[in-house]
Protein backbone atom coordinates (compact mmCIF):
# COMPACT_ATOMS: atom_id res chain seq x y z
CA UNK A 1 0.00 0.00 0.00
CA UNK A 2 2.48 2.48 1.18
CA UNK A 3 4.96 1.19 -1.83
CA UNK A 4 2.18 2.02 -4.32
CA UNK A 5 1.38 5.47 -2.55
CA UNK A 6 4.99 6.20 -3.45
CA UNK A 7 4.80 5.20 -6.79
CA UNK A 8 2.29 7.02 -7.60
CA UNK A 9 3.29 9.93 -5.98
CA UNK A 10 6.69 10.00 -7.37
CA UNK A 11 4.75 9.71 -11.13
CA UNK A 12 2.87 12.54 -10.13
CA UNK A 13 5.83 14.90 -9.43
CA UNK A 14 7.54 13.78 -12.21
CA UNK A 15 5.06 14.98 -14.53
CA UNK A 16 4.32 18.12 -12.22
CA UNK A 17 7.63 19.40 -11.97
CA UNK A 18 8.47 18.61 -15.67
CA UNK A 19 5.11 20.78 -16.27
CA UNK A 20 6.41 23.48 -13.39
CA UNK A 21 9.35 24.07 -15.50
CA UNK A 22 8.15 23.73 -18.92
CA UNK A 23 8.43 27.25 -20.62
CA UNK A 24 5.37 28.71 -21.55
CA UNK A 25 5.94 28.56 -25.30
CA UNK A 26 6.58 24.70 -25.67
CA UNK A 27 3.87 23.73 -23.36
CA UNK A 28 1.34 25.46 -25.08
CA UNK A 29 1.43 24.80 -28.67
CA UNK A 30 1.43 21.37 -27.82
CA UNK A 31 -1.72 21.67 -25.38
CA UNK A 32 -3.38 23.36 -28.17
CA UNK A 33 -2.99 20.71 -29.88
CA UNK A 34 -4.35 18.25 -28.23
CA UNK A 35 -7.61 20.39 -28.35
CA UNK A 36 -9.35 18.56 -25.12
CA UNK A 37 -11.48 21.40 -23.19
CA UNK A 38 -13.03 19.24 -20.49
CA UNK A 39 -15.55 20.89 -17.86
CA UNK A 40 -14.04 21.47 -14.89
CA UNK A 41 -14.51 24.27 -11.82
CA UNK A 42 -11.80 26.24 -9.87
CA UNK A 43 -10.96 25.26 -6.46
CA UNK A 44 -8.70 28.05 -6.33
CA UNK A 45 -8.13 30.49 -9.36
CA UNK A 46 -4.94 30.91 -11.08
CA UNK A 47 -2.60 33.75 -8.61
CA UNK A 48 0.70 35.01 -8.49
CA UNK A 49 3.22 35.09 -5.54
CA UNK A 50 6.53 34.19 -4.73
CA UNK A 51 8.30 31.21 -3.23
CA UNK A 52 12.10 30.82 -2.28
CA UNK A 53 13.79 28.24 -3.31
CA UNK A 54 16.34 26.66 -1.67
CA UNK A 55 19.17 24.64 -2.26
CA UNK A 56 22.07 22.65 -0.68
CA UNK A 57 25.36 22.56 -2.11
CA UNK A 58 26.44 18.90 -3.47
CA UNK A 59 22.56 17.86 -2.59
CA UNK A 60 23.73 17.28 0.47
CA UNK A 61 25.38 20.47 2.60
CA UNK A 62 23.21 22.71 4.68
CA UNK A 63 19.98 24.15 3.08
CA UNK A 64 20.85 28.21 1.93
CA UNK A 65 18.08 30.48 0.02
CA UNK A 66 18.87 30.99 -3.27
CA UNK A 67 16.85 33.55 -4.23
CA UNK A 68 12.81 34.05 -4.83
CA UNK A 69 11.14 32.86 -7.74
CA UNK A 70 7.76 33.91 -9.21
CA UNK A 71 4.62 31.35 -9.44
CA UNK A 72 1.24 30.86 -10.59
CA UNK A 73 -0.33 28.35 -9.01
CA UNK A 74 -4.83 27.36 -8.95
CA UNK A 75 -5.92 23.96 -8.50
CA UNK A 76 -9.52 22.63 -9.90
CA UNK A 77 -12.02 20.09 -10.34
CA UNK A 78 -12.98 17.99 -13.00
CA UNK A 79 -16.70 17.51 -13.64
CA UNK A 80 -15.57 13.67 -12.61
CA UNK A 81 -14.05 14.97 -9.19
CA UNK A 82 -10.58 14.62 -9.82
CA UNK A 83 -8.67 17.49 -8.78
CA UNK A 84 -5.97 19.00 -10.39
CA UNK A 85 -3.00 21.07 -8.83
CA UNK A 86 -0.73 23.74 -11.25
CA UNK A 87 2.13 25.47 -9.85
CA UNK A 88 4.16 26.42 -12.73
CA UNK A 89 6.97 28.93 -12.62
CA UNK A 90 6.49 32.61 -14.06
CA UNK A 91 3.20 34.73 -14.45
CA UNK A 92 1.53 32.89 -16.79
CA UNK A 93 -2.23 31.88 -15.58
CA UNK A 94 -3.29 30.48 -18.98
CA UNK A 95 -0.03 27.74 -18.58
CA UNK A 96 -0.94 27.16 -15.03
CA UNK A 97 -4.79 26.56 -16.14
CA UNK A 98 -3.16 24.11 -18.42
CA UNK A 99 -0.49 22.47 -16.06
CA UNK A 100 -3.50 21.74 -13.61
CA UNK A 101 -6.20 19.92 -16.36
CA UNK A 102 -2.83 18.28 -17.09
CA UNK A 103 -2.00 17.03 -13.98
CA UNK A 104 -5.74 16.32 -13.20
CA UNK A 105 -6.35 14.19 -17.34
CA UNK A 106 -3.68 12.51 -16.01
CA UNK A 107 -5.21 10.68 -13.30
CA UNK A 108 -7.78 9.91 -15.81
CA UNK A 109 -8.55 7.20 -18.50
CA UNK A 110 -6.72 10.40 -20.59
CA UNK A 111 -3.46 9.69 -19.25
CA UNK A 112 -2.23 7.62 -22.25
CA UNK A 113 -3.14 10.29 -25.01
CA UNK A 114 -2.01 12.68 -22.74
CA UNK A 115 1.69 11.26 -22.10
CA UNK A 116 1.78 10.49 -25.59
CA UNK A 117 1.02 13.63 -27.12
CA UNK A 118 1.84 16.24 -24.68
CA UNK A 119 4.57 14.90 -21.55
CA UNK A 120 7.12 12.99 -23.75
CA UNK A 121 7.33 15.49 -26.81
CA UNK A 122 7.80 18.36 -24.07
CA UNK A 123 10.62 16.25 -22.15
CA UNK A 124 12.23 15.60 -25.00
CA UNK A 125 11.88 19.43 -26.40
CA UNK A 126 13.44 20.53 -22.89
CA UNK A 127 15.82 18.03 -22.85
CA UNK A 128 16.80 18.95 -26.69
CA UNK A 129 17.38 22.56 -25.30
CA UNK A 130 19.07 21.28 -22.49
CA UNK A 131 22.16 18.81 -24.41
CA UNK A 132 22.27 22.07 -27.38
CA UNK A 133 23.46 24.41 -24.26
CA UNK A 134 25.66 21.56 -22.36
CA UNK A 135 27.22 21.47 -26.21
CA UNK A 136 27.69 24.70 -26.72
CA UNK A 137 29.33 25.44 -23.16
CA UNK A 138 31.34 22.12 -23.87
CA UNK A 139 33.17 23.94 -27.16
CA UNK A 140 34.54 26.60 -25.39
CA UNK A 141 35.63 24.83 -22.46
CA UNK A 142 39.63 25.52 -21.96
CA UNK A 143 41.79 22.57 -21.25
CA UNK A 144 44.70 23.33 -18.65
CA UNK A 145 47.69 21.12 -18.93
CA UNK A 146 50.65 21.44 -16.67
CA UNK A 147 53.47 20.24 -18.38
CA UNK A 148 55.78 17.80 -16.34
CA UNK A 149 59.22 19.59 -15.83
CA UNK A 150 61.52 17.44 -16.02
CA UNK A 151 63.72 17.77 -12.69
CA UNK A 152 65.71 14.69 -11.67
CA UNK B 1 -21.44 23.44 -8.13
CA UNK B 2 -22.05 19.92 -9.59
CA UNK B 3 -20.57 18.58 -6.88
CA UNK B 4 -19.09 19.13 -2.98
CA UNK B 5 -15.83 17.96 -3.48
CA UNK B 6 -13.24 17.54 -0.26
CA UNK B 7 -11.66 21.17 -1.43
CA UNK B 8 -14.20 23.18 -2.94
CA UNK B 9 -16.36 26.26 -1.44
CA UNK B 10 -13.64 28.48 -1.10
CA UNK B 11 -13.97 31.72 -2.22
CA UNK B 12 -14.93 32.45 -5.65
CA UNK B 13 -13.57 35.83 -6.22
CA UNK B 14 -10.79 35.75 -3.17
CA UNK B 15 -9.44 39.46 -2.84
CA UNK B 16 -13.05 41.30 -2.87
CA UNK B 17 -15.04 38.51 -0.60
CA UNK B 18 -11.89 38.42 1.81
CA UNK B 19 -12.58 42.28 1.94
CA UNK B 20 -16.37 42.50 2.61
CA UNK B 21 -15.74 39.42 4.98
CA UNK B 22 -12.82 41.04 6.79
CA UNK B 23 -14.65 44.32 6.94
CA UNK B 24 -18.07 42.63 7.84
CA UNK B 25 -15.66 41.12 11.05
CA UNK B 26 -13.92 44.14 11.85
CA UNK B 27 -17.44 45.89 12.64
CA UNK B 28 -18.79 43.76 14.30
CA UNK B 29 -15.52 43.51 16.59
CA UNK B 30 -15.80 47.60 16.56
CA UNK B 31 -19.30 47.76 17.71
CA UNK B 32 -20.40 44.75 19.95
CA UNK B 33 -24.10 43.71 19.85
CA UNK B 34 -24.02 44.71 16.09
CA UNK B 35 -24.85 41.35 14.05
CA UNK B 36 -24.14 40.84 10.37
CA UNK B 37 -24.38 38.52 7.65
CA UNK B 38 -21.46 37.30 5.31
CA UNK B 39 -20.79 34.85 1.96
CA UNK B 40 -18.64 33.80 -0.08
CA UNK B 41 -17.60 30.08 0.84
CA UNK B 42 -19.25 26.93 1.72
CA UNK B 43 -17.28 25.41 4.35
CA UNK B 44 -18.06 21.56 5.11
CA UNK B 45 -20.15 20.63 7.31
CA UNK B 46 -20.37 20.80 10.49
CA UNK B 47 -18.85 24.37 10.24
CA UNK B 48 -21.31 27.10 9.42
CA UNK B 49 -20.90 29.52 6.68
CA UNK B 50 -19.97 32.48 8.81
CA UNK B 51 -17.17 30.38 10.69
CA UNK B 52 -15.57 29.16 7.25
CA UNK B 53 -15.58 33.13 5.84
CA UNK B 54 -13.95 33.72 9.46
CA UNK B 55 -11.34 31.43 9.04
CA UNK B 56 -11.18 31.84 5.21
CA UNK B 57 -10.48 35.91 6.27
CA UNK B 58 -8.18 35.66 9.06
CA UNK B 59 -6.23 32.60 8.95
CA UNK B 60 -3.20 31.86 7.34
CA UNK B 61 -0.03 29.84 7.45
CA UNK B 62 1.48 31.79 10.44
CA UNK B 63 -1.79 31.69 12.28
CA UNK B 64 -2.48 28.28 14.37
CA UNK B 65 -5.63 26.76 14.47
CA UNK B 66 -7.58 25.02 17.03
CA UNK B 67 -10.90 22.47 15.84
CA UNK B 68 -12.62 21.69 18.91
CA UNK B 69 -15.30 18.87 19.18
CA UNK B 70 -17.15 17.85 16.00
CA UNK B 71 -15.34 20.63 13.95
CA UNK B 72 -12.31 18.84 14.28
CA UNK B 73 -13.33 15.99 11.32
CA UNK B 74 -10.99 15.17 8.77
CA UNK B 75 -13.48 17.23 5.83
CA UNK B 76 -12.83 20.25 7.75
CA UNK B 77 -9.13 19.70 8.25
CA UNK B 78 -8.59 19.15 5.14
CA UNK B 79 -10.54 22.11 3.38
CA UNK B 80 -9.01 24.46 6.03
CA UNK B 81 -5.60 22.98 4.71
CA UNK B 82 -5.77 23.42 1.24
CA UNK B 83 -7.49 27.40 1.66
CA UNK B 84 -5.58 28.54 3.94
CA UNK B 85 -2.61 26.46 4.96
CA UNK B 86 -2.98 27.32 9.09
CA UNK B 87 -1.18 24.84 11.41
CA UNK B 88 -3.83 23.12 13.10
CA UNK B 89 -2.82 22.99 17.30
CA UNK B 90 -4.49 22.07 20.46
CA UNK B 91 -6.06 24.63 22.43
CA UNK B 92 -3.08 25.82 24.64
CA UNK B 93 -1.40 27.17 21.73
CA UNK B 94 -3.91 28.19 19.52
CA UNK B 95 -4.72 31.47 17.93
CA UNK B 96 -7.95 31.17 16.47
CA UNK B 97 -10.37 28.22 18.20
CA UNK B 98 -13.31 27.40 16.50
CA UNK B 99 -16.47 25.00 18.01
CA UNK B 100 -19.66 25.09 19.80
CA UNK B 101 -19.37 26.76 22.92
CA UNK B 102 -19.53 23.48 24.92
CA UNK B 103 -16.64 21.88 22.83
CA UNK B 104 -14.37 24.96 23.26
CA UNK B 105 -14.71 25.17 27.35
CA UNK B 106 -13.26 25.95 29.32
CA UNK B 107 -12.17 29.08 28.84
CA UNK B 108 -8.84 29.27 30.96
CA UNK B 109 -6.71 26.78 28.41
CA UNK B 110 -6.68 29.46 25.84
CA UNK B 111 -4.08 32.09 25.78
CA UNK B 112 -4.70 35.37 27.29
CA UNK B 113 -1.49 37.52 26.15
CA UNK B 114 1.41 38.61 28.48
CA UNK B 115 0.92 42.58 30.01
CA UNK B 116 3.95 43.39 27.38
CA UNK B 117 1.99 42.05 24.42
CA UNK B 118 -1.80 41.53 25.52
CA UNK B 119 -2.17 40.83 21.65
CA UNK B 120 -0.96 37.32 22.07
CA UNK B 121 -4.14 35.95 22.58
CA UNK B 122 -6.96 33.59 21.14
CA UNK B 123 -9.71 34.36 19.55
CA UNK B 124 -12.62 32.01 19.95
CA UNK B 125 -15.12 31.57 17.63
CA UNK B 126 -17.66 30.11 18.93
CA UNK B 127 -20.63 28.16 17.02
CA UNK B 128 -24.14 29.11 18.15
CA UNK B 129 -27.59 27.95 17.60
CA UNK B 130 -29.28 30.96 17.85
CA UNK B 131 -27.79 34.56 17.65
CA UNK B 132 -30.03 37.37 18.47
CA UNK B 133 -30.16 40.84 19.80
CA UNK B 134 -31.69 40.19 22.87
CA UNK B 135 -30.08 39.25 26.54
CA UNK B 136 -27.04 39.82 28.66
CA UNK B 137 -26.68 44.03 28.82
CA UNK B 138 -23.24 45.13 26.99
CA UNK B 139 -21.59 48.56 27.71
CA UNK B 140 -18.58 49.92 26.87
CA UNK B 141 -16.17 50.60 23.77
CA UNK B 142 -17.99 50.99 20.14
CA UNK B 143 -21.35 50.41 22.21
CA UNK B 144 -23.67 53.80 22.62
CA UNK B 145 -25.24 53.56 25.71
CA UNK B 146 -26.40 49.77 25.76
CA UNK B 147 -26.10 47.03 23.45
CA UNK B 148 -27.71 43.03 23.52
CA UNK B 149 -26.62 40.12 22.26
CA UNK B 150 -27.66 36.59 23.14
CA UNK B 151 -24.40 35.07 25.10
CA UNK B 152 -23.92 31.14 25.47
CA UNK B 153 -22.20 31.78 29.45
CA UNK B 154 -21.94 35.59 30.82
CA UNK B 155 -20.46 34.01 33.95
CA UNK B 156 -17.65 33.03 32.16
CA UNK B 157 -17.15 35.82 29.80
CA UNK B 158 -17.35 38.23 32.29
CA UNK B 159 -14.27 36.47 34.26
CA UNK B 160 -12.74 37.20 30.73
CA UNK B 161 -13.46 41.10 30.55
CA UNK B 162 -11.97 41.38 33.62
CA UNK B 163 -8.92 39.91 32.87
CA UNK B 164 -8.67 42.98 30.58
CA UNK B 165 -6.15 44.15 29.32
CA UNK B 166 -5.75 40.67 28.29
CA UNK B 167 -8.24 37.90 27.76
CA UNK B 168 -9.63 35.91 24.87
CA UNK B 169 -12.20 37.91 21.98
CA UNK B 170 -14.88 36.08 20.64
CA UNK B 171 -16.78 35.91 17.62
CA UNK B 172 -20.48 34.50 17.25
CA UNK B 173 -21.55 32.97 13.98
CA UNK B 174 -25.10 31.07 13.60
CA UNK B 175 -25.36 30.02 9.61
CA UNK B 176 -24.68 33.12 7.66
CA UNK B 177 -24.57 35.84 11.03
CA UNK B 178 -21.72 37.11 12.62
CA UNK B 179 -21.56 38.99 16.25
CA UNK B 180 -18.42 39.87 18.46
CA UNK B 181 -17.24 40.39 22.00
CA UNK B 182 -14.31 41.92 22.36
CA UNK B 183 -12.60 41.39 26.05
CA UNK B 184 -13.50 45.38 26.75
CA UNK B 185 -16.86 44.82 26.67
CA UNK B 186 -18.58 45.27 30.12
CA UNK B 187 -21.27 42.43 30.64
CA UNK B 188 -24.23 42.82 32.97
CA UNK B 189 -26.90 39.99 33.09
CA UNK B 190 -30.45 41.59 33.01
CA UNK B 191 -31.90 39.24 35.41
Amino acid sequence: MTDQTNIAVAKRQEWMGLLARAPEDALMPLWDEMNTSPGFEWLRRPEVGGVMVRGRIGGSGAPFNLGEMTVTRCSLVLGDGTVGHGHVQGRSKRKAEAAALIDALMQTKAAGAIRARVLNPLAQQMQATKTARAAKAAATKVEFFTLVRGED
Amino acid sequence: MAAHTQFSGGFQNAPVDAAHAFRAAMTVMARPGEIRSVSGCQPPAPLSVAAGVLLMTLCDPDTKVHLAGATNADAVRQWLTFHTGAPLTDATEADFAVGTWQALGPLNQYRVGTPEYPDRSATLIVECDDLQQTGPKLTGPGIKGTAHLSLPDVRALQTNASLYPLGCDFFFTCGDTLAALPRSTQIKDRG
